[in-house]
């Protein structure tokens, strides 16, 4: 089987995998990072999206050995070195924008790069960008609220 | 009271934490040493006689380690369903049974009849293909008229019959109904289909059985809402392991709706399977497999009848519904069409009478039971799309109409004519809330502005009332539920003072493990981070019947706060004895106990400290220990109630509806967390508004579902909605838990869609289109063929 | 998902013979070949990623038109032509969603050639030039029907031109599930003329409308397309729109197309 090298979150990782292998499937089953969700088959749900040098990929949709050399970033490399929330997801909190927790880790990553495209997005901006990220929880308004404080503009109020 | 994080405050939500870092842990998540994995083959044809299955082949496959078909299962029990419906004429419903796997006939597309368990995931697919499947397809039935009309084509030849049974609600009531409609100045009728909607919790359903032969101990960690339920399905009904001997954990969850709270075949496959293999068997749903095979919901064609009279005062509703239950009977499949919707067919409203009829019918699709909201929703947009038609035909404004036949304040606890005592409410006050909020006023200005831009704005207005907390046992006893709907819960108190509570209750999105705190906090004037919520795991909780129906906090909340009350009973025993005074003479308030009129006092953690190190207790009256379960089965069911509107903007040219606002004011009674229950609504309303507009679970007449992916299934994103109003400060209290709440969890899915529909009518209605009704989901291309004649 | 040989060669020539290889198949950014595989639906024995060869990534402008490697993403593409070509640049930017489109390529969907996907609007509209190892082909050459095209097997896209033209807009109405287009139409004012292309509509994949070019012709403008819609036979009808649901949108989508051009 190939063996694969990657740089995720940080430090260098190896795995064999096959050529077959899916880039999500490399995370979960070879590396222990389980926060890179699996939620369908046609690259819809977008539960699974990561980084890949830079850029937000859907990881269910490309090979593994496609990433070899890559530097990966996925949900478990975002929170600060102390363990504290970094600055999206301590808004996903402030503003609930989560509930089952189960496409969290994608939308994270989605807004991660999208602020890094798009610092202050508007409000249509946001909902537009999420269109590859299915939540059926929130009814997105507390995502779009916590990428709107994140990006530090104010959100409607999450709580009434 | 505390004073951050007690009862009201709008607290953060202690489980985000893990979930934002990827650190939650979700069934899929976990994988035992020596796991082994399951791959199912299913049916591709939705009715099909099986006359063999070779597995030899697939048996030799690289990696197999077993194959199972349904003559594996033949001789243990069937997945029962769980209320109990008697018809019209007084014959028990028709029940076949449901299989682990498939015997003798598939009945629907994904209906599974063999399982392959391998070292790998692929080999297990690879195994499945190799499966020699001798079927032979036979003519489906998916149309429900169809399956009542034609008895050549049965999904059970068994029963000789599709109807599951004719129920009627409340049958002493129909001959007055009739001659009530017979004799009223105006009828409006209007014929509507529920569209079936598929779940689609983001996390697909995952099993992974284990079996320790050292103890005959099985464990199954599964995604499940309820997972003392599914224990008792699998002990009692499907395969007789006692209940001591088998653990379910349900750990994190991601979502339900519904979906995860029936006992499916794969989870007794996997546990059959780990003991015959003494591995770990573990089998996660595609999300392709999820389509075909978790429990769909709705899908009902119904016929509503209003007689009123010439002023508006509404006299009668008659309704006939053939309700799909697929091709088995999931656990609650004939609750949901029968007491969950005939019973709150009198909706907000002073009508005198009211009829149900239900025909429950079996087709060769997926099954059908609750999925959020279950049933209200059905009941609701049959009342609330009827209404505004009469509305309309009667030339009342649609909110004149509602408000002159509302209940009235002065007027509860409110016999309803279909069987139930609302207890509380304030209709016309949501409705004046709905009025400033939506600025019902300001209408017509907003829509002068839409038709300069070439588009057609219309409002939608709604009123409903659910039945929430689903309980009481007694009632739904008589009711045919074959199981109670209590709920329990264990708090113990620590030697150290922190606090666990062991609930029945499963949060899979709710919050629990921050709201429960909230209750017992404010009860015990300690700081909410030190009380941890145990859930989701039969050998660590009491015996509870898991979330669904709006329940958690009104049912099982309530068993919080009872054994809270316990506890500080005890806590005071022994907080007397240590200040050598009598326990009457003792008051607790913000965390101490106090000797009133002196100033001895010791704080709640002194107490529980002593609980444990019980030096000179008298132990005749005073037990070591500090720890009380408290059983919860409430007197009624919960009434939210809630006026929603919606404006809308239609695209003429192309059919495309915009939703510009949705305002949902909601009375929940007492609320706990702020932000969670307006995030419940948020969430409630989005699966509202994709039912109208977006999802469909739609078969073919071969019962192929065409709409199986979601590549054509469309999910409600981002860019399909607006931002909501969200507003529950018009509350009455609950009359008759401890807490006072009503449960939160549907309502927007339950209120919106008729709201939604309403408003696109509307809005053709005042474009000059003659357009009565559309069926949901109102697609674009729908809207066009209305507006096209 | 069945197990292949996985190829990732650094040159045209390298890929090319890679392409030789019994059941090879071209992999650009995988987006649709990927689920397909996972549905068992596709088996290729060998892939050939096309993503490592420098010469097929990224867009050059020149001569009035522009040039984009085969193996650019969605991304770069409507990052990339946003000024030389933004009605271009505006169809790949509402192409699936940020993450497929930093993974999908120009030539992977050309060669791919659903019927209902952007990119064949937008090259047949434009009238580019599908350059691959062997030839040019011109689009209008190029597609033949639904997932037909005229690449030979093993035949590798290795950039696409688009000349400019002095007008184009693309109207995308999207299918509300896949957010492919229910139906999409790309018109563009040439100097020799107007094409109107339209995708997602036809059992026959993407086509040109040429009786709305006639009439856009002799009077570019909304008027001259007054009544026309598409031909309903030939159009898809699916659980998301009738074929006339579909003929009417066409009509619309070029009025709207042709309105936004100004």
């Amino acid at each position: 089987m190939p063996k694969i090298t990657m740089n995720v979150n940080g430090a260098s990782v190896s795995a064999e995998v096959e050529n077959r292998t899916v880039l999500s499937a490399a995370l979960r089953e070879e590396m222990g990072l389980t926060g890179t969700h699996i939620g369908c088959d046609t690259s819809q749900c977008g539960a699974c999206v990561v980084h890949v040098n830079g850029k937000a990929v859907k990881a269910c949709t490309m090979f593994a050995v496609e990433a070899d050399g890559a530097n990966v970033d996925t949900i478990e490399g975002q929170a600060h070195a102390d363990g504290s929330l970094n600055i999206i997801q301590q808004a996903f909190q402030d503003h609930h924008g989560l509930q089952c927790g189960f496409c969290t880790p994608g939308m994270i990553m989605s807004a991660a790069a999208l602020l890094k495209d798009n610092p202050k997005p508007t409000e249509a901006e946001i909902r537009d960008y999420l269109e590859g990220n299915i939540c059926r929880c929130t009814g997105y308004q507390g995502i779009v609220n916590a990428i709107m404080a994140a990006s530090g503009q104010s959100a409607a109020i999450a709580a009434e | 009271m505390a004073a951050d994080g007690g009862m009201g405050h709008a607290t953060k939500r202690r489980e985000d934490v893990r979930f934002l870092t990827g650190r939650g842990r979700y069934t899929d998540d976990y994988t035992p040493a020596k796991t082994t994995y399951c791959a199912f083959a299913r049916s591709t044809v939705a009715n099909g006689k099986i006359n063999s299955i070779d597995t030899s082949a697939a048996a030799e496959m690289p990696g197999v380690v077993a194959v199972f078909t349904g003559e594996d299962f033949a001789d243990v029990g069937g997945n029962p369903a769980g209320w109990l419906i008697n018809s019209r004429d007084g014959e028990p419903m028709k029940e076949p049974k449901r299989p682990v796997l498939a015997h003798g006939k598939v009945r629907h597309v994904g209906d599974a009849y063999a399982a392959v368990i391998a070292e790998t995931l692929e080999q297990a697919m690879d195994a499945v293909e190799a499966i020699d499947a001798d079927i032979d397809e036979l003519d489906a039935v998916t149309n429900m008229a169809d399956a009542l009309a034609n008895t050549d084509t049965l999904v059970h030849d068994e029963i000789g019959t599709n109807q599951c049974f004719d129920w009627g609600w409340i049958e002493d009531n129909r001959a007055a109904t009739d001659e009530a409609i017979k004799n009223a100045p105006h009828v409006t009728t209007l014929e509507l289909v529920n569209n079936r909607l598929v779940p689609n919790a983001m996390e697909p359903r995952c099993s992974i059985g284990e079996y320790d032969p050292g103890t005959g101990d099985y464990r199954l960690t599964t995604t499940s809402q309820n997972p003392h339920l599914t224990r008792l399905l699998i002990s009692a009904f499907v395969m007789g392991i006692p209940e001591n001997k088998l653990t379910v954990h349900a750990p994190d969850v991601g979502g339900g709706f519904g979906s995860k709270i029936y006992h499916y075949g794969e989870e007794a496959l996997v546990l059959a399977a780990a003991k015959k293999l003494n591995r770990p068997v573990k089998w996660t749903s595609t999300r392709t497999e999820a389509f075909l095979s978790d429990a769909h919901g709705r899908d009902h064609v119904t016929k509503i009848e209003l007689a009123c009279e010439k002023d508006g005062t509404f006299i009668a509703f008659r309704t006939e519904t053939m309700a799909n239950v697929g091709a088995y009977l999931s656990n609650f499949s004939t609750a949901t069409p029968t007491f969950l919707h005939g019973t709150l067919m009198a909706g907000n409203y002073t009508v005198p009478n009211v009829y149900v009829n239900v025909k429950a019918v079996f087709t060769n699709t997926a099954p059908v039971d609750a999925y959020r909201g279950a049933g209200r929703p059905e009941a609701t947009f049959s009342l609330e799309r009827v209404i505004d038609k009469a509305a309309r035909e009667l030339g009342i404004d649609p909110v004149a109409l509602r408000r002159k036949n509302f209940i009235k304040p002065d007027q509860y606890p409110y016999a309803s004519a279909a069987g139930l005592e609302y207890d509380s409410g304030n209709y016309d006050a949501l409705m004046d809330g709905l009025e400033k909020r939506a600025d019902l006023a300001g209408f017509e200005a907003r829509r002068a502005e839409s038709a300069k831009n070439g588009k057609l704005r219309g409002l939608g207005i709604n009123a409903y009332i659910e039945a929430c907390g689903i309980a009481p046992s007694n009632l739904v006893g008589v009711l045919g539920s074959r199981v109670g709907l209590y709920d329990a819960a264990t708090v113990r108190v620590n030697a150290t003072g922190n606090i666990s509570v062991m609930v029945g209750a499963h949060s899979h999105g709710q919050g629990h493990e921050t709201a429960f705190p909230q209750v017992v906090a404010d009860m015990l004037g300690v700081d909410p981070m030190s009380i941890e919520i145990v859930h989701g795991d039969t050998s660590k909780i009491p015996f509870g019947m898991g979330t669904y129906g709006s329940r958690s906090l009104a049912v099982c909340g309530s068993a919080v706060f009872r054994a809270t009350e316990k506890i500080i009973k005890k806590a005071t025993l022994i907080a007397a004895h240590m200040m050598e005074d009598k326990p009457e003479n003792v008051d607790f308030t913000d965390g101490e106990f106090a000797v009133k009129g002196t100033n001895k006092k010791v704080s709640f953690g002194e107490v529980a400290l002593k609980a444990y190190i019980p030096h000179n207790f008298p132990l005749e009256s005073i037990e070591p220990g500090l720890e009380e379960t408290a059983f919860y089965d409430p007197a009624n069911f919960t009434y939210p109630s809630g006026a929603y509107a919606c404006e809308v903007e239609v695209d003429p040219e192309t059919g495309k509806v915009d939703i510009c606002s949705m305002v949902a004011m909601d009375d929940f009674g007492n609320v706990v967390n702020p932000m969670i229950v307006t995030g419940q609504v948020q969430g409630g309303l989005a699966q509202g508004i994709g039912q109208a507009l977006l999802e469909h679970g739609i078969y073919d007449e071969n019962g192929q579902l065409l709409s199986g992916s979601l590549m054509d299934y469309a999910m409600p994103r981002a860019d399909d909605l607006p931002n909501f109003v969200v507003d529950h400060s018009h509350a009455t209290r609950c009359t008759h838990n401890p807490i006072g709440v009503k449960g939160c969890g549907e309502a927007g899915a339950i209120g919106s869609p008729p709201t939604v529909v309403n408003a696109v009518v509307d809005a053709l209605q005042r474009g000059g289109h003659d357009v009565d009704h559309i069926d949901m989901p109102v697609s674009p291309a729908r809207v066009w063929a209305a507006i096209n004649g | 998902m069945y197990n292949f040989e996985f190829a990732k060669p650094k040159t045209v020539e390298e890929a090319a013979s890679a392409m030789a290889a019994e059941g090879a198949q071209a992999l650009g950014g995988g987006q649709t070949l990927l689920p397909t595989m996972k549905q068992r639906l596709a088996s290729p024995e060998v892939l050939v990623s096309l993503t490592g060869i420098d010469g097929m990534v990224g867009v050059s402008a020149s001569g009035g038109s522009v040039t984009i490697g085969g193996a650019t993403t969605h991304a770069q593409v409507a990052a990339d032509v946003a000024e030389s070509y933004p009605a271009l640049a505006a169809l790949a930017a509402n192409i699936g969603d940020p993450a497929v489109r930093n993974r999908g390529t120009v030539g992977g969907s050309l060669a791919n050639n659903d019927p209902a996907a952007c990119y064949p609007a937008g090259a047949l509209g434009s009238g580019a030039t599908i350059t691959t190892n062997k030839r040019d082909i011109a689009a209008d050459d190029y597609f033949q029907g639904m997932f037909e095209t005229a690449l030979d097997e093993g035949e590798i896209i290795t950039s696409v031109s688009f000349p400019i033209p002095q007008k184009a807009n693309y109207q995308k109405f999207d299918q509300p599930a896949s957010r492919f287009a229910l139906v999409g139409v790309f018109v563009a004012k040439t100097p020799d003329g107007v094409r109107v292309a339209v995708t997602g509509a036809s059992n026959e994949g993407v086509y040109r409308w040429t009786a709305a070019e006639t009439a856009l012709n002799s009077d570019f403008s909304q008027a001259a397309l007054e009544g026309m819609s598409g031909d309903a036979d030939d159009m898809i009808s699916d659980l998301h729109g009738s074929g006339a649901y579909r003929a009417h949108l066409v009509g619309v989508l070029t009025r709207r197309a042709v309105a936004a051009c100004g």
